[in-house]
């Protein structure tokens, strides 16, 4: 083994042990975390989604499980999670749209196993989760109908988007509905800012679900998180000095 | 209490299936996780045929999903159409082009020039006239901006963006001295860079994170809670 394996091995051992101690630690402990104002917006809109009897979309973008970009779509996965039990009283069930067959398909488990669990019946509609495209932009263009022709007043895009987000952005601001944004893509995430109220930045991305429903490990994996930023930034600080000092 | 918990679980048959269901689930996925992490990064021949062979699988089944979703595509779209929306006819267009495409490339092959010629006078104009109506909403959102969110920020947002744009475009003058020779590469490659890379960073650590949480069974995107 290498050196660069080792420190690989070294962080992600650190970092599952960090998260065990901190979900044992954080159990019974009240949930403190900063505000994230595009997370306010989103619970606002929820509730005014249930009252209204409007309906909630979740875009779950094109990042393929298989690839760097599936822990983009995890996370959008594990917001639906949390998403689909806050919503369950809502008259209109909440449709998911995306461009990645697997997370498609994850999508109708997730809502057909939430039925189950509040509704007793695991039958949902085949128009409930689709998939709408295939390409960047054929996505884009399937998802805008699924947008405009639902009575859909929240629309949360999380995953892996790119630039095509904007033209999903622009049907989202035309129908007067609130949108909330994450993408882990840079140039998505540009997007995103000029396009919404307020768009979730970089890692909050995979936030969301923890600040909708509260859980140990959630909670524990944020912290850690802080705590590995942390450890980052003070290894970039020490390489400058060392580099200007001519160390290395 | 526990105990009695566990009892109503399995003395239900339904709920007794759906829990043995999560189990099985959750148990292949851990298992396969930790096959595939632990093959990574250690040399052992037969965690590296595990994990090659676990990849393998999960290639054939992402092909096996794309199939499974052209379905759930033609299904919405075929429903769109016999119950006559207003986009029903829409519906019926993408699937005839569909299938046309799918014949006709299971016919010629890829590569074929009628092929070719679908995806260079179809495909690609329509993809090519989608980025051109982004660049249209791009512009629209730069102007709502300001309004939406007023601050500092946007207008940093803006003025970068416009910087960068003039810097890049080409100008009947010849290039802005400042412009283009020191303040576009200064934004690119030291400000805009150095920024791109601490958020790809914060999004690395979040996505270990998150495989960790997926590894411990408290993430389950497959399902359960």
């Amino acid at each position: 083994m290498n050196i660069t394996v080792l420190l690989a091995v070294g962080l992600v051992a650190l970092t599952a042990i960090l998260i065990l101690i901190f979900a044992i630690i954080k159990r019974k402990a009240v949930p403190s975390r900063r505000v994230i104002p595009a997370i306010d917006q989103l619970r606002q809109a929820l509730d005014r989604s249930v009252e209204g009897g409007t309906r909630v979309h979740l875009s779950l973008g094109k990042g393929r499980l298989v690839s760097p970009q599936g822990a983009a779509g995890l996370a959008g996965l594990s917001t639906l999670n949390s998403l689909s039990s806050v919503i369950q009283s809502s008259d209109l069930p909440m449709v998911t749209s995306s461009g990645e067959p697997s997370l498609s398909i994850l999508s109708q488990d997730i809502l057909r196993l939430s039925n189950r669990e509040h509704l007793g019946s695991e039958e949902i509609s085949f128009r409930q989760s689709r998939l709408t495209g295939l390409t960047d932009f054929s996505y884009a263009a399937g998802t805008i109908p699924v947008i405009s022709n639902n009575n859909v007043s929240t629309n949360v895009l999380l995953g892996d988007f790119g630039i095509e987000a904007g033209l999903i952005m622009e049907s989202a601001l035309r129908n007067n509905g609130t949108t909330v944004a994450a993408s882990d893509d840079i140039s998505g995430q540009a997007v995103m800012f000029a396009s919404t109220g307020e768009s979730l930045v970089g890692e909050e991305l995979f936030a969301v679900s923890e600040y909708l429903n509260h859980t140990p490990v959630h909670a524990a994996s944020l912290t850690v998180q802080d705590i590995l930023r942390w450890g980052v930034i003070a290894c970039i600080f020490i390489g400058a000095i060392l580099k200007l000092g001519g160390v290395i | 209490m526990g105990c009695y918990r566990l009892h109503l679980y399995w003395s239900d048959p339904e709920i007794g299936r759906c829990n043995l269901k999560s189990i099985v689930s959750t148990s292949i996925a851990i298992l396969s996780g930790l096959v595939v992490l632990v093959g990574y990064f250690v040399q052992i021949p037969i965690l590296v045929e595990l994990r090659s062979l676990f990849l393998d699988w999960a290639v054939i089944l992402a092909a096996f999903m794309v199939f499974i979703g052209v379905l759930n595509i033609s299904i919405v779209n075929i429903s769109h159409f016999t119950s006559g929306k207003k986009d029903g006819f829409f519906g019926l267009m993408l699937i005839i082009s569909m299938f046309v495409t799918l014949a006709l490339g299971l016919i010629l092959k890829p590569g074929h020039p009628i092929m070719n010629f679908i995806f260079n006078s179809i495909q690609l104009p329509v993809e090519l006239s989608l980025m051109a109506v982004l660049s249209i909403t791009f512009l629209i959102a730069a102007i709502h901006l300001l309004r939406r969110k007023p601050g500092w920020v946007s207008i940093t947002f803006l003025v970068t963006a416009l910087l960068i744009l003039v810097g890049t475009a080409p100008s009947p003058f010849g290039e802005f001295p400042l412009l283009g020779g020191f303040l576009k590469p200064f934004i690119a490659q030291v400000l805009a860079a150095s920024g791109a890379r601490g958020i790809i960073l914060g999004v690395g650590l979040a996505a270990l994170t998150m495989g960790l949480r997926i590894l411990f069974g408290a993430d389950r995107p497959y399902g359960g809670k």
